[in-house]
This record gives C-alpha cells, sequence and structure tokens, in this order.
C-alpha cells in the first residue's frame, strides 16, 4: 500500500453535512472537539437536533459573537457557547449519567485509528513522553447509543487510519458504528468495513488503497 | 436554638486549616467553575505535598496550575491534564514531581458521587479493554463486561458558587456547576466561594442546588477573578 498524501474528496464541511443528513429528528448529540464540531452547522431543514456537551448542558446553542462570550457558558472543548431556549445545565455525575446511562443517542468523535472490528483509538499515541490526557471519550464510546467517527481517510502523512488492528491504545472496544472520511461513509460490520456510500468522484478502488484493511462493496 | 451561620470572613481563615499531605476536591472544569481565590489562599497558606482530585491541571500560572507552579501538589487524580497556553504541570508530571492518576472523565464525576453518597465501588462498562483498565478487577453483568472502580472521597472541597445562604444552600451559574456539587457531597470539609451571601429564605427551596448540609464554610467573593482575564492581564500567581 502506497502513501496517499494528496487531498481528494469531501471537504471537512462536507463530511459534516453528509453525517448530518444521517442524524434522525429530535436527536440528542453529543459532539466531540474538532471536525465534530462543524456538524451543527448543518442541521438538514424541517430537522432539530438537541445538543449535549459533558460539562453540563444540554440544548447547547452556537458561539457567542466576538467578546460576547461569558467564561462560564463554554462546551466541552472549553470555547464559550450559548444556550437555546428548553435548555438545561446539570452536574458532572448526571451528565455521565446521561451518557453511561444509554440516555444519549448519538456521539460523533474524531480518531486516530479504527480497526475493521470496530475498535477506536482517539486518546493517545501512547509514547513515553506524552501528557496522557483522556477526558469523556472512553464514556462516551461506551455508553452512547450509537457511535460515529468523523475523520479524514488517511493521517498527514499519508498513513490509513481504517486499519485491521489498532496499534494506539484504545479508547474502546468494538464501539464504532460508522465513519465518515473524506472519501467515503464506511459501515462497521460483523464483516469487517462495508462502505456505505463513495464521496461523489471517488471509485471503490481510491478507498480500498487508502485503507489498512480489506473493504467490502456497498450493498446493491 | 443554635443559630447557624457558615460564613467566614475570608478566604485566607477558610482554608487556614488545611494541613500537609491533605487530599483536596478542586471543582471546576477548565475555567468555569474554578475557585481561584480559594486556590490562591491556600497557596499563601502554604500547605505541600498535597493530592489534589480535579478534572483539569489549569491554565497559564494562575488558579491551580500556580498550586502546581509552587510544587506543593505531589499527586493528581484528573481526566484532563493537558491544556492550553500551560507548561506547568507537563513539566512537572516529566521530572516525576508530580504522580498522575489518570481517570475517565465519567468515572471520576461517578467515584465523587459513590464517595459522598456512601458507596464504596461499583462497576462500570467505561474503559474495558483499554490501558486505563490495568490492574482492573474485570466482572460480566447481565452479558458485559464492567470494571470496578472505587468510591472517592477527600479531606476537603474548594468550590465556586454563584449564591449562597448561610445554611450553605448553594446555587451555581451556568456551566461553572459542572463538579461542584458531587464533590460538595464527598469531602471532610466543604470550603464555597460564592459571589453572594444571602440570608436563609432569599433561595427558593425548589431551586436550591446543594443542600447546606454538604457545605461547611461559605465566603463571600463579591468579584471573582477568570482564569482567561488573569492570563490576559499577564498575572503569574503568586
Amino acid at each position: 500500500m502506497k502513501k496517499q498524501t494528496e487531498t481528494i474528496g469531501w471537504t471537512r464541511e462536507g463530511m459534516a453535512q453528509r453525517l448530518a443528513q444521517d442524524i434522525p429528528n429530535g436527536s440528542y448529540v453529543n459532539l466531540g472537539i474538532g471536525i465534530p464540531e462543524l456538524v451543527a452547522r448543518f442541521v438538514p431543514e424541517g430537522r432539530m437536533f438537541i445538543y449535549h456537551t459533558e460539562n453540563g448542558l444540554l440544548g447547547m446553542g452556537p458561539s457567542p459573537a466576538e467578546g460576547a462570550g461569558d467564561p462560564e457558558l463554554i462546551n466541552a472543548g472549553k470555547r464559550h457557547v450559548t444556550a437555546n431556549l428548553g435548555a438545561a445545565y446539570f452536574h458532572h455525575a448526571d451528565s455521565f449519567a446521561m451518557i453511561r446511562g444509554g440516555h444519549l443517542d448519538l456521539s460523533v468523535l474524531g480518531a486516530m485509528q479504527i480497526a475493521q472490528n470496530g475498535d477506536l483509538a482517539n486518546w493517545s499515541t501512547g509514547k513515553a513522553d506524552a501528557i496522557p490526557a483522556v477526558g469523556g471519550a472512553m464514556d462516551l464510546v461506551a455508553g452512547v447509543k450509537q457511535v460515529f467517527v468523523i475523520t479524514q481517510h488517511c493521517t498527514k502523512a499519508g498513513e490509513p487510519k481504517l486499519v485491521e488492528a489498532c496499534s494506539y491504545p484504545l479508547t474502546g472496544q468494538g464501539v464504532v458504528d460508522r465513519i465518515y472520511s473524506n472519501l467515503a461513509v464506511i459501515d462497521i460490520t460483523p464483516d469487517g468495513f462495508r462502505v456505505v456510500s463513495l464521496c461523489p468522484g471517488v471509485d471503490f478502488e481510491t478507498v480500498q488503497e487508502r485503507t489498512g484493511a480489506p473493504l467490502l462493496p456497498a450493498h446493491e | 436554638m443554635r443559630m447557624i451561620d457558615k460564613r467566614v470572613p475570608s478566604a485566607a481563615e477558610a482554608v487556614a486549616d488545611i494541613a500537609d499531605g491533605s487530599s483536596i476536591m478542586v471543582g471546576g472544569f477548565g475555567e468555569a467553575g474554578s475557585p481561584i481565590e480559594l486556590i490562591h489562599a491556600l497557596i499563601d497558606q502554604g500547605a505541600s505535598d498535597l493530592t489534589i482530585i480535579s478534572n483539569n491541571a489549569g491554565s497559564g500560572e494562575v488558579g491551580l496550575a500556580a498550586l502546581f507552579k509552587e510544587r506543593r501538589v505531589s499527586k493528581v487524580i484528573c481526566s484532563f491534564p493537558k491544556t492550553l497556553n500551560s507548561t506547568v504541570f507537563p513539566e512537572l508530571y516529566r521530572e516525576g514531581f508530580t504522580e498522575l492518576e489518570l481517570v475517565p472523565q465519567g468515572t471520576l464525576a461517578e467515584r465523587i458521587r459513590a464517595g459522598g453518597a456512601g458507596v464504596p465501588a461499583f462497576y462500570t462498562p467505561t474503559a474495558v479493554g483499554t490501558p486505563l483498565a490495568k490492574g482492573k478487577e474485570l466482572r460480566v453483568l447481565n452479558g458485559r463486561e464492567y470494571l470496578l472502580e472505587f468510591g472517592l472521597r477527600a479531606d476537603y472541597a474548594l468550590i465556586k458558587g454563584l449564591i449562597a445562604d448561610t445554611h450553605g444552600n448553594v446555587l451555581y451559574n451556568k456551566t461553572a456547576r459542572n463538579f461542584a456539587p458531587i464533590m460538595a457531597t464527598a469531602a471532610d470539609v466543604t470550603i464555597v466561594q460564592v459571589a453572594q451571601v444571602a440570608e436563609p429564605g432569599a433561595i427558593d427551596p425548589e431551586t436550591v442546588v446543594t443542600p447546606g448540609i454538604f457545605v461547611d464554610r461559605v465566603v463571600e467573593v463579591a468579584k471573582p477573578a477568570h482564569e482567561s482575564e488573569l492570563i490576559a492581564a499577564g498575572v503569574c500567581y503568586p
């Protein structure tokens, strides 16, 4: 497999927009930091999602105007946010009861590696000098009903992120349901990675070349 | 009837009895809810060899990060010690001065909740199959694997609220609530700083978040500082 560093397929916004199309109306959703945050910009017409941020807010709204932020109204990425009408604040044990207790419908996370059995690695490179920091990722993947990963298909160095087995420390075992990359939407199935749909203009072979495990074609 | 009044005149007096070697829960998620004035009073007071239980390890060189920088913390129990614009904790960690017990955020919250509720241990699905499961008892319940985790208590909790009455009933501000209500339950001595202290009756009992039984000392800090504002102003404490 050759390294692939050229940029093809969906943009970050395109990936987020594609993912947002698959969220049912009325879902309670937790968006991770980075590309997952972009999903909130692309709520399809006629649908409403309620965003949970694990630091204690359900009904999170968009960022406030520049300079209008409240240092005590932030999201899990520690950025200023707003609270929508109908929002609720709560403490951390309640927040993770929502997560671990299976009350949230969807968690959208970034990834360093995803294995063909649904294992996820997204918190540590495992390097000796790294400062370990896990946050709420392990709780989210253990408890939320569905876990979607949104990520570039390959690393900046061109290595595949979709692999046979993760080499980085795991966040959770067999926890990922679906991957939205710049090249394709891919399900984790008992038989491994299966393409759900390809980015327009990208063919199956191109995705397979950039994937570290066998890909199954989309069902007819 | 003995009058109840949990007010203490100053942050310095509120933390005066914290001894070397104490364990202290510190509220806050990032800067939201960080009890900066209580932490600064603790720095002034001089206690060392502390175990800190807090979600983060502070930013810049104020508040929690300043406590680390003064080399007062020998161990931290934490979910996310990586912070923006701070090299304080990473340097102490790499040097081996401050020990880190890394705990997933929800497990940290539930360990504190359990500690405060008289529950010594519980099973959780979080972290099964990960490096953070190392050395932990694994048990299958209802066909799924769970890890044994232990309740967490501390000698002190330092937390920040918005309003408290003299009985110690507390209201919080937005996402500054985070860990404070559970930490209040899990410490032998809970010290809360609030922007305003009210008379009993000023807070509607239906809206009380932390009932006064969980609070020992109330300090009024009328205009609490925010970490980001101090950092922007170039403040390094002390």
